[in-house]
């Protein structure tokens, strides 16, 4: 067998060439530091391989634009950082409700606001669950290295196509900007995953008919089926609705797609969690902080562990309590305020004491700043 | 056909308007009275004064004889509730 | 009398979207209507395969026509449409792409896209409704509401100054710009038809009756007599050039505005950019 290629990349890098290799074609984008090589790179690399890529006069058109390739069947993807994402959120709402697949990557910076553009932040964990208004289920991944970025984009990918739902990428600053080397998969090595489409004639096909999966078969414009898309709550035929059940069946339908299916989402890296009386849990850059801290600590005997959350969004709840079934303090490190904690909060049982470790200055949590932590809880 | 409001004659002219000989064939236009709200356009517009209004302010052909069929009524009605039987 | 439509006439009835309830939500009379009727009749005259046309529109009372029309259609978000449509026209080149849109949708919330989408020369038209109003919430002001007119945001008249979206195009880059009323139906038909031919970025600013709210609050009477003021105040744009400001005050300039037929249209551009960036990597 060949030996794979190697490259190196910068994360933002990465979640490009992940892109591309998961079967990104359209990028629509605006500048927006520290997201802003995930758009030079597409308007670089897209066009070689028959892709396009087009500067947008804002998020808010980026993301119209993104769905609209996407009603087309083209895989497409947009990128930006916290101003950017809230701006999106109008139309990822849109993506949601008339459940079109996208990828929207969020590169996070300090905030509120224009905040820290220069500076590491996970403060939009929550943004990416609730950031737009209405019920909703959402997908949110967050890579902690930069060869996590390649791999978690095609499944970033995968899950679009597969639920037909946006599906956000949580890379923070420090992954985005580190360079490292990526091992870059043959074609075929990964397994790529696009939507379901029509087997029925145009004349039968019902657009968000309500299937075994709650996943309706989706064709592309230009493809014989002339059917209505709305962002007002339709009924399956996608014709906007007031009727009480139609519109319990609409919203039921996007709650169950990802509510039953869960275990095809979830995304979890255990380590050393099969004897420890703490966990660490975290995400994103603070990971590896973790890693680090947990075998230094293994090395003077502390039993300790750590998981990391590669899917946010659903939140495995069920997951974490077997987990910590026999942890007694699990601190949750991250780079914000206290965003995740509430959810660990709420999946464990109150027995076990759930103890934050927060940072919200700019600055990285170190492997150091987690064993000081330690060893106060210990 | 609808019930008519009384017809207003000094608005009808004497001879018919028409090339069209609508005396053995059905009425110059079919209106889908289940589509029409009563906007009252194509009774306005009309250049030859075919319609009247019935009881529900929607169109009747009240002089069918002066339809030259010039289009003015169906491409304006903004329910596409008038067609023409001849064109 | 049933609901079922006899082919006579019109085919504008075969575009009629099947399993749509008729008729439409637009109050009695509205020119959205007409509008409408003028697209279908036009797309069926130009022999277009409606297989590969697609209809995007955003949000207000014109942006509910897709719904009604037997194209793929996109009803999307406030202000929108056009980047939504940029996508879709980007991604499928080959498709042809029109946007349904009104006068708030694409000169207020959607002002900054509409601006770069007459900039781009990407080849999408543009069916801009205009009804100096807001429809759909009731009546408020609008980017066209003229200045001391009245609705229920300017209950004592309009301060604010109003927009020229023909201008606005012609300035930001449009290459086909052309205004025609609901009254003047044969122009605004082939006008569509010309702007749906045109190769570029395409306006068809069609000047409307809202006499719900606009006709209502400003004493312009119902449907009938909002129609008949478009017939004594439209003025051709040939007659236009000869009249003075003065003369043209409160007319509505009517006929194609602007044609430019020279300047490249976006997604060709991309097409050659293309075969640049791919020799590059070979």
């Amino acid at each position: 067998m060949a030996k794979n290629k190697r490259k190196l990349l910068q994360g933002n890098g990465a979640c490009v060439q992940g892109a591309i290799y998961a079967g990104l074609r359209f990028f629509a984008g605006y500048p927006i530091t520290p997201s802003t090589e995930i758009a030079e790179n597409c308007a670089r690399f897209l066009p070689q391989v028959g892709g396009r890529f087009i500067q947008m006069e804002d998020e808010l058109g980026s993301m119209a634009a993104i769905i609209g390739a996407s009603v087309t069947g083209m895989k497409s993807m947009t990128a930006t950082s916290g101003p950017g994402y809230s701006l999106m959120q109008e139309n990822i709402g849109y993506a949601y409700m008339t459940e079109i697949p996208c990828v929207v990557v969020n590169v996070q910076r300090g905030g509120p606001s224009t905040g820290l553009p220069t500076k590491v932040s996970q403060s939009d964990t929550m943004q990416a669950r609730w950031g737009t208004h209405g019920d909703y289920n959402a997908i949110a991944v967050a890579p902690s290295t930069v060869a996590d970025t390649f791999t978690e984009t095609i499944r970033a990918f995968n899950l679009a196509e597969r639920f037909r739902t946006p599906v956000t990428i949580l890379l923070d600053e420090v992954i985005a900007h580190m360079r490292a080397i990526v091992p870059i998969p043959e074609e075929g090595e990964y397994e790529i995953v696009n939507r379901v489409k029509p087997t029925k004639p145009p004349e039968e096909y019902i657009p968000y008919e309500i299937t075994e999966n709650f996943v309706s078969p989706m064709p592309g414009y230009g493809e014989g089926y002339r059917y209505h898309i709305t962002g007002l709550t339709h009924n399956t035929l996608g014709f906007s609705t007031n009727e009480p059940e139609e519109i319990v069946v609409k919203l039921d339908k996007l709650k169950n797609k990802i509510d039953k299916f869960q275990d095809e989402i979830m995304k979890l890296r255990v380590n050393n969690m099969d004897d420890a009386e703490v966990a660490f849990v975290s995400y994103g850059s603070v990971s590896r902080a973790a890693l680090q801290a947990v075998s230094l600590a293994r090395s003077v005997g502390v039993k300790v562990g750590t998981i990391q959350l590669y899917t946010i969004w659903p939140f495995p709840y069920d997951k974490l309590r077997e987990i910590c079934s026999r942890c007694q303090k699990v601190i949750v490190a991250e780079l914000n305020m206290g965003q995740i904690i509430h959810e660990v909060r709420r999946a464990l049982p109150e027995d076990i004491e759930v103890l934050p470790l927060q940072r919200y200055d700019g600055e990285i949590l170190t492997p150091t700043q987690l064993l000081e932590k330690l060893e106060e809880v210990l | 056909m609808t019930e008519t409001n009384q017809i207003d004659e000094s608005r009808s002219r004497s001879k018919p308007q028409s090339k069209y000989d609508y005396s053995k064939g059905p009425l110059p236009l079919e209106i889908n009275l289940e589509w029409c709200k009563a906007c009252g356009l194509c009774i306005t517009l009309c250049p030859k004064q075919v319609f009247e209004t019935d009881r529900n302010a929607k169109p009747v052909q009240a002089r069918p004889e002066n339809c030259t069929q010039c289009t003015i009524c169906w491409v304006h009605c903004p329910d596409f509730a008038i067609t023409s039987n001849y064109k | 009398m049933t609901t079922v439509v006899k082919q006579k006439s019109d085919v504008m009835l075969n575009y009629l979207r099947p399993k749509m309830k008729f008729p439409s939500v637009w109050c009695p009379g509205c020119g959205n209507g007409i509008v409408m009727g003028a697209f279908i009749r036009a797309i069926n005259k130009l022999g277009y395969d409606r297989n590969n046309m697609a209809v995007v529109s955003g949000i207000g009372c014109t942006s509910r026509m897709p719904a009604y029309m037997d194209f793929s259609s996109l009803h999307t978000t406030h202000g929108r449409a056009l980047p939504y449509a940029t996508g879709v026209k980007f991604a499928r080149p080959d498709m042809k792409v029109a946007v349904i849109t009104g006068d708030g949708d694409a000169l207020a919330i959607g002002g900054n896209h509409f601006i770069h989408a007459c900039r781009r020369n990407i080849d999408i038209t543009a069916v801009l409704i205009n009804n100096y109003i807001y429809g759909m919430t009731g009546g408020q002001g609008s980017p066209t509401t003229p200045s001391g007119a009245f609705s229920t945001t300017t209950p004592y008249g309009n301060v604010e100054k109003h927009f020229d979206a023909c201008n606005l195009a012609i300035g930001a880059g449009a290459t086909f710009v052309g205004r025609a009323t609901v009254y003047h139906y044969p122009q605004l038909e082939k006008m569509i038809m010309q702007a749906m031919e045109h190769k570029g970025f395409s306006l068809v600013e069609v000047v409307s009756n809202c006499h719900t709210y606009f006709g209502r609050l400003n004493r312009r009477g119902d449907a009938s007599a909002m129609l008949k003021e478009f017939k004594e105040n439209a003025v051709n744009i040939t007659k236009a050039k000869t009249m003075t400001p003065e003369e043209l005050e409160n007319k509505y300039v009517i006929g194609t505005l602007y044609v430019n037929d020279d300047k490249t249209e976006f997604c060709d551009e991309y097409h050659k950019l293309m075969d640049v960036a791919q020799k590059r990597k070979k």
